[in-house]
């Protein structure tokens, strides 16, 4: 099934864009426009003529976006700022995700709601990436003071690598620490001392 | 115990009281502990206060009332209970705008709203007739201060802002750019944002917003109606912090340590010596500084803080002016409710009366 509502996408951030967008095709939505430069975007807008807008709340357009809707002139069909006063979990929910829309007149409520919730849940999708992302980043460099805590200890002590990396674990439990921890003193100590 | 707040803020100085609450020790005093989240939009405050991911927020005094009244949003019921500041506006021109005004005004433009508005009038027409495009000039938000006192200042030369100009809104730390890209001709914008745009060079300071309006509303504590409702020692703890901070505020001997805490990056991010220069009230007008300080031009003291029923009639005028109440006496009684004197008063803050908003109400600078 496809649907020709037109949804602009306005996202400085081109992955998480994409991931909206990809999850919007899915459900059948094919007339998506994404909008990464937010310089020019009313003018964007106007010419693209959306019946649906998502935008980011990181997005300092927000306030530039309401204005438009407030002079008439400046668009071609009456906009409401959001799906309805009756339901307000799922306003929480897209705040909450960082992602608010604006809805021209007109527009199914079924489909308005269909719309917000992908957003929302493509949004904390990408939420969830990021933290991800910066979790495994974090531990590789853990990774890596690990692997040059161990290479210390194996040359001062004249030692093995399991000796090593024992060593670490056992200061570890002793002082209630991370094996991180432990490895970081060694390198700073290290370093003080060279 | 300590009691945690999670408040909304827009980098602008009148921020201060609640920068100043939290790193001064005056909201610990109160047994409260600030968490300030910046945020980038007007949009995101009201939002963010309405799903409840804000305890309260630092808010323009007409978006508290207009939310409340679900003016082009959804309702969202908000309380002031205590003002941020008064004043702290004021209007910039682009370069080649302000020399276009000066050549047609009899004296400096900057020493007289209405006669520069006359002015602006005279070019609009001179630049229609030309087949020019219409002078754009911006302002941060449908229901801020800033929007009004541009209409003001126009209004008062005759000219619609609707038919012959072309508002628009920009972000506040957006603005110099945009005057100096020539997307906009000059714009109404809040402190520190039109000192750090003339240091810049592209731009001349038109008027203070205390030469349109003395003594105008600005920010204002907004805190969600039902956290009133639920919790009203709280919110009291919290007007005592912030009417606490605003002494210190005042002191002069405070200035520059106030400027040091606005200016860093995590707040404002701008040079410490622009906001000092704002807070002493140096903030140059057109080519010439002004003879004297203008101590008004922007003001934190505990006496600008009550929140007063005359300042609700006169936004709620700015806001009919503006076209944007259907029918202005039937919002009468909702828009009363959003100020709360009342709470003001049951923090036991000692402070003097709050002074009457007076449109083209200040003295002319020096007379020269």
């Amino acid at each position: 099934m496809t649907n020709a509502t037109r949804i602009a996408i306005v996202d400085e951030s081109p992955v998480r864009s994409a991931i909206l967008e990809e999850g919007l095709r899915d459900a059948g939505y094919t007339q998506i426009i994404v909008i990464g430069e937010t310089s020019g975007l009313l003018a964007r807008l106007q010419a693209i003529d959306p019946d649906m807008i998502v935008i980011d709340l990181e997005n300092p357009s927000r306030d530039s976006l309401e204005q438009m809707f407030h002079v008439s002139r400046l668009v071609s069909r009456p906009v409401a700022m959001f799906v309805d006063q009756s339901d307000s979990p799922m306003i929480a929910a897209a705040i909450e995700a960082g992602v608010s829309t604006y809805i021209v007149d007109g527009l199914k409520q079924s489909r308005v709601k269909h719309i917000v919730e992908t957003a929302i849940v493509r949004f904390n999708a990408f939420t969830k990436l990021k933290q991800e992302l910066a979790e495994a980043k974090s531990k590789l460099e853990e990774r890596k003071v690990l692997d040059r805590a161990k290479g210390i200890l194996m040359r001062v002590k004249n030692i093995s690598e399991d000796e090593a990396f024992r060593l670490i674990r056992r200061a570890a439990m002793n002082e209630n620490r991370t094996l991180a921890q432990v490895a970081q003193s060694i390198v700073t100590a290290a370093e003080l001392l060279r | 115990m300590t009691i945690p707040l999670r408040i909304g803020f827009i980098p602008l100085l009148d921020a201060a009281l609640l920068v100043a609450a939290r790193d001064e020790g005056f909201a610990e005093a109160e047994g409260l502990r600030l968490d300030l989240v910046r945020e980038v939009s007007w949009a995101n405050i009201r939002d963010k206060l309405n799903v409840g991911l804000f305890d309260a927020a630092h808010m323009l005094a007409p978006a508290a009332i207009a939310s409340t009244l679900g003016l082009g949003h959804i309702k969202v019921a908000i309380s002031v209970p205590i003002a941020l500041n008064l004043n702290g506006n004021a209007i910039t021109v682009s370069r080649p705008l302000y020399e276009a005004l000066a050549a047609e005004a009899a004296t400096a433009p900057s020493q007289d709203p209405r006669a520069s508005s006359a002015a602006l009038k005279r070019l609009i027409g001179r630049r229609a007739a030309a087949g020019q495009p219409p002078l754009t000039f911006a302002h941060t938000f449908p229901f801020s201060t800033h929007h009004y006192q541009l209409r003001t200042w126009m209004a008062a030369g005759g000219i619609d802002p609707e038919r012959d100009t072309n508002l628009v809104v920009i972000p506040p730390p957006l603005m110099a750019k945009s005057l100096e890209s020539g997307h906009v001709d000059g714009f109404c914008v809040g402190a520190p944002w039109n000192a750090t745009t003339i240091a810049a060079g592209h731009a001349m300071i038109m008027h203070h917003g205390t030469q349109i309006v003395a003594d105008c509303p600005e920010k204002v504590l907004g805190v969600p109606t039902r956290l009133v409702d639920e919790r009203p020692e709280t919110v009291t703890a919290l007007v005592r912090a912030l009417a606490g901070a605003a002494g210190w505020c005042a002191d002069p001997a405070n200035r520059a340590a106030l400027a040091r805490l606005m200016a860093r990056p995590e707040i404002l991010g701008v040079a410490p010596a622009i906001v000092e220069m704002i807070l002493a009230g140096a903030l140059s007008l057109g080519p010439a500084a002004p003879a004297a300080p203008d101590l008004a031009y922007i003001r934190l003291d505990p006496a600008a803080l009550r929140p007063i029923a005359a300042q609700v009639d006169f936004l709620l005028a700015q806001m009919a002016d503006a076209g944007q109440l259907a029918s202005p006496g039937a919002h009468r009684a909702d828009a009363h409710r959003v100020y709360r004197p009342d709470l003001f008063e049951c923090a036991g803050v000692t402070a003097g009366q709050t002074p009457i908003p007076q449109p083209f109400a200040a003295r002319l600078r020096d007379g020269r």
